[in-house]
């Protein structure tokens, strides 16, 4: 096992310095360089170019791209452009309300799939299970952000059951149990869109493991060993069925990702996605270079999860 | 019908050859009513949308005008205006005829580039199929949305061209892993072998012999994926990031959504195209799932 992982480990570096050079090429592509997040229209064009020479920007391309990343590692991406200070304090303001979405997100798409698939499997071509099975029809073909528009619309607007944008009310002080209260209740409508339709895979998949394992042959044996079908289910079905589902969960990340842009744009939820949008409005590129450098990562370290989850519960699958 | 004397109807239609794999697809479409239905829905609507779209004039939908801003619903505007003084339905129709052109172009782009890919690593093997798989792996971790968003912004003289070529350019890869895997399956066959002794190349074996053995899981795959790229092309058009608001598509009047008193109180500029949308996407899927069972004979009800 620990080989397989440091096999995985080995293939990942290659990944990351591919993306490294995909984003140094975007980075070059989008208009405006370091300097353009310091200057003001004041400054002497010939000034301007000293500055150039002095920061190393008219040197050849491997050069700079070896500067760029030397200095990526240690966490500098330079200044922002619109709010005057390092791209990595104005991310850091953010990250935290992105990782709070998505953790929400995750515990609820898992604690809507896990009943669902196992109602969905257990009882199959029920009355139940064809509702349930309509609903993942339904949720797998939708696009997110129209299913997230329509429950803004509804439960925001219509019924005011919930906020409409924002990640916590005004006027509440951080650390207070009034701020957390009210930080959870901005996060809910927002996290609940997003987890009805990311959850849907997950019923599908695990109402097919169930109704493939349930016919297996030991759970044959189990029954006529005289196992009560709670115990079946408990023990010898689920075991089996839930393990597939733990290894997608680095999947799951990725897939969050983009979901995360949508959900924070529609809700007007001041994480990640949303600085990432507004950067490119404003053309604030030092900052989405950082995003998408960081996004990258964030995909390749889930894919990473997913595989040395995968490897742990199914040996057939281990990298030789 | 039971299945005994549909076996008999069959074996009286044809009683000598077996069914070619597009008979099997489309009576697979025939059996499930919810995919036959879809079918003609979108039948009827791109006739609809590219023949309605014929008569209406692109450049007087999108022109502003100022004594109309916002109107509700009317014998004059179907679909009421939006806050240009637009003619909502105008929009609908040229949005939805957009989205399907986009759609289709970037579909069929992908896919011509995800088959060739996919031949040629699968039926070759070795060194290239090697590095060509780990290089559309890292292409299908990355967060497609943001590096297409970013690219988008990069792109100097944006048009619809740069748009489809920026979205193929990063949508092709899923197609390719399929196709290899097939025809990783496929050269190992007899036919491949014996093809080879005879004397065929293998230019002649991959694109007349294997190629059309996989044209059912290709035309399900390409249905999936028309699907698929019309949601990203409606969702990167409300973003912002898709078509420019002179070329309406059914995201942009999706995204006139982002202004509160619009979601609240003006529901006919955004909830048509949302529910046009949704109900697009889901006869797509429907058509596509039905097609899907079709390749796999043990999940055909036909």
């Amino acid at each position: 096992m620990w080989k397989t992982i440091l096999r995985r480990l080995l293939i990942m570096i290659p990944q990351i310095i591919l993306l490294s050079v995909l984003v140094f090429i975007l980075a070059k592509s989008l208009p405006g360089d370091a300097l353009t997040g310091m200057l003001d229209p004041s400054v002497d064009p010939s000034m301007l170019q000293e500055q150039r020479e002095k920061l190393g920007l008219n040197n050849p391309w491997h050069i700079q791209y070896w500067d760029w990343i030397t200095k990526a590692v240690q966490g500098d991406f330079g200044q922002s452009f619109r709010f005057k200070m390092p791209v990595m304090d104005l991310i850091g303001q953010r990250i935290n309300n992105t990782i709070w979405l998505s953790l929400v997100t995750l515990v609820l798409t898992y604690l809507i799939a896990i009943p669902l698939g196992i109602i969905s499997g257990r009882y199959h071509d029920t009355w139940g299970d064809r509702i349930i099975t309509g609903y993942t029809y339904l949720g797998f073909a939708a696009p997110l952000f129209i299913f997230a528009l329509l429950m803004l619309w509804i439960f925001g607007f219509h019924f005011q059951m919930f906020p409409t944008g924002g990640s916590v009310a005004p006027g509440l002080a951080p650390g207070t149990f009034d701020y957390m209260v009210s930080k959870i209740y901005h996060l809910l409508l927002p996290a609940l869109s997003m987890a009805l339709i990311t959850t849907v895979s997950t019923v599908q998949y695990l109402r097919s493991e169930i109704i493939d394992i349930k016919q297996k042959d030991f759970v044959l044996l189990a029954r006529a060993k005289g196992a009560s079908e709670s115990r079946v289910y408990t023990h010898h079905i689920l075991r089996n069925s839930l393990l597939p589902i733990a290894a997608f969960f680095g999947f799951e990340i990725t897939g969050l990702i983009g979901g995360t842009v949508f959900i924070e744009y529609i809700f007007s939820y001041p994480g990640m996605g949303q600085l990432f949008l507004n950067s490119i409005l404003i053309r604030d590129f030092s900052v989405v270079t950082a995003l998408v450098l960081l996004y990258g990562i964030a995909s390749i370290l889930g894919s990473l999860i997913s595989d040395i989850i995968l490897g742990i519960v199914d040996p057939r699958i281990r990298i030789k | 019908m039971d299945k005994a004397s549909r076996l008999v109807e069959d074996e009286v239609y044809e009683p000598s050859a077996s069914p070619s794999s597009w008979q099997i697809l489309w009576r697979e479409i025939k059996r499930d009513k919810l995919a036959l239905a879809s079918l003609i829905f979108l039948g009827i609507v791109v006739a609809a949308v590219y023949g309605v779209s014929l008569i209406l004039d692109q450049k007087q939908i999108v022109t502003v005008d100022l004594f109309a801003l916002y109107q509700p619903p009317s014998s004059k505007f179907w679909l009421g205006t939006d806050y240009g003084g637009r003619d909502v339905f105008g929009q609908l129709i040229i949005g939805t005829r957009n989205s399907l052109s986009i759609g289709i172009i970037v579909t069929v782009l992908t896919g011509v580039i995800g088959i060739l890919a996919g031949l040629i690593s699968g039926y070759f093997g070795g060194t290239v199929d090697n590095v060509a798989m780990r290089v559309v792996d890292f292409f299908m971790i990355l967060p497609t949305l943001m590096i297409v968003i970013a690219f988008v912004a990069a792109v100097p003289k944006y048009s619809v061209v740069s748009f489809s070529l920026i979205m193929t350019a990063f949508l092709w890869m899923g197609i390719a892993r399929l196709i290899r895997s097939k025809t990783l399956q496929e050269r190992e066959l007899e036919y491949v072998k014996a093809s080879r002794t005879l004397g065929s190349s293998h230019l002649k074996i991959m694109f007349t012999q294997v190629l059309p053995n996989l044209s059912s899981i290709i035309i399900v795959t390409m249905t999936l994926n028309l699907a698929a790229n019309i949601g990203l092309e409606s969702g990167l058009s409300f973003l912002g990031f898709g078509f420019p608001e002179s070329t309406p598509s059914l995201g942009t009047l999706v995204s006139y959504a982002r202004n509160p008193q619009t979601l609240e109180f003006r529901w006919w500029i955004w909830l048509p195209a949302s529910l046009l949308i949704l109900v697009l996407m889901l006869s797509i899927n429907n058509v596509g799932q039905a097609l899907k069972r079709a390749t796999d004979a043990r999940q055909r009800r036909g």
